[in-house]
């Protein structure tokens, strides 16, 4: 049981996460007859919340609720992962990208996150605005105009063998690409 | 039956419940029915986060093309869940209170192009998609919390700007 721990608590091979995520369709489809996707969670929030009259808004989303059950259970899933069976060894990153990003300013690879992004203090600059207000807009207004995230598209819509899940996904990475190799040193130059 | 044979496709997308993914249950659910939805969603959040996934640093080493892991991730995830719609289909296999399995065919509009666009540039940037901001925020990184009021803000834009967007 003990060692059963130790392993649990190392960071998760693809080859076991990859097919548990995988495994999430067959059982939301089973349990529930629900379509596995993530980002339709934004839009009932503003169903429920701001539905401002827009006709994208009005629809029953009480009939959805069990997506923003779902993305409950994902955020109290990130706390017990992250509580209780946190990974006792230091973070290990690519070292051609740890080279990669100190050349443009990141300093601690520490965590799972960039200190020097992901913290309080610069939540309120320039780098906060780039990197959370319009990074999580572009990410909102980005899904919902595509129909759908790497969960609605490239997971449960290329399991459903769909050429536009195909083309949403293709185009999700050339937005990747551009954003990490075009854009990104330009943005690191602002601070 | 004829009416909706007849009936532009456009209009689908227009009903007042057109979901990317829907709920296709025709029973009604109680509120303890809704704890399956907790669970598999705890589970999930747990694989985030022991995979790693849910970091900025990982979405970086894949878009640099430095690490098998995220391609690796994606790509068993989307084997196993072809394989496993692939079988529901073929052996029709029901949901567990008996009903038949809907799939949705998606329909190409040009907004997969231009909104993936968008989106692949902002999950660059916050190092998530919409599922990891949930456990990044479960996993105490309170500075999310403003990325995912902003991605709310970000899908209620696309709702009030909706028809005056190329599609």
């Amino acid at each position: 049981m003990q060692q059963f721990i130790e392993l649990i608590r190392q960071p998760w091979p693809w080859y076991v996460a990859g097919p548990l995520i995988g495994l999430t369709v067959p059982t939301l489809l089973l349990i529930g007859n629900k379509s596995f996707g993530i980002s339709s969670s934004l839009r009932h929030i503003c169903a429920a919340c701001f539905p401002a009259n827009i006709s994208f808004f009005k629809y029953d989303w009480k009939k959805e609720i069990w997506n923003l059950v779902f993305v409950l259970g994902v955020f109290f899933g990130g706390m017990i992962a992250t509580n209780f069976m946190e990974n006792p060894n230091a973070f290990q990153l690519s070292t051609n990208t740890m080279a990669d990003l100190r050349t443009l300013g990141i300093q601690d690879f520490s965590g799972l996150m960039p200190a020097d992004l992901f913290s309080m203090e610069a939540l309120f600059s320039l780098k906060g605005f780039i990197f959370f207000v319009l990074g999580g807009f572009m990410v909102g207004f980005g899904t919902r105009y595509a129909g759908g995230c790497t969960s609605g598209h490239a997971i449960m819509g290329l399991s459903n063998l769909q050429i536009p899940s195909l083309i949403a996904t293709c185009c999700f990475m050339i937005g990747g690409f551009t954003m990490t190799h075009l854009l990104m040193p330009i943005i690191f130059k602002l601070f | 039956m004829s009416f909706q044979q007849v009936s532009p496709p456009i209009e689908q997308d227009e009903q007042p419940f057109a979901c990317e993914a829907p709920n296709d249950m025709a029973q009604p659910e109680s509120w303890v029915s809704n704890i399956k939805y907790l669970i598999v969603g705890v589970l999930f959040g747990i694989v985030f986060v022991k995979a790693e996934i849910i970091s900025w640093f990982r979405i970086q080493e894949m878009f640099r093309l430095q690490s098998f892991h995220m391609y690796g991730v994606i790509g068993s995830a989307v084997v196993v869940g072809m394989v496993s719609v692939f079988l529901i289909k073929k052996f029709n296999i029901k949901t567990l209170s008996g009903e038949t399995i809907q799939f949705h065919p998606k329909k190409f509009q040009r907004g997969q192009i231009y909104g993936g666009l968008i989106f692949g540039l902002g999950w660059a940037i916050t190092g998530a998609c919409p599922g990891p901001l949930f456990a990044q925020i479960g996993s105490g990184y309170m500075a999310v919390i403003v990325t995912l009021l902003s991605a709310v803000a970000g899908t209620w834009a696309y709702g009030y700007f909706r028809d005056k967007l190329p599609n």
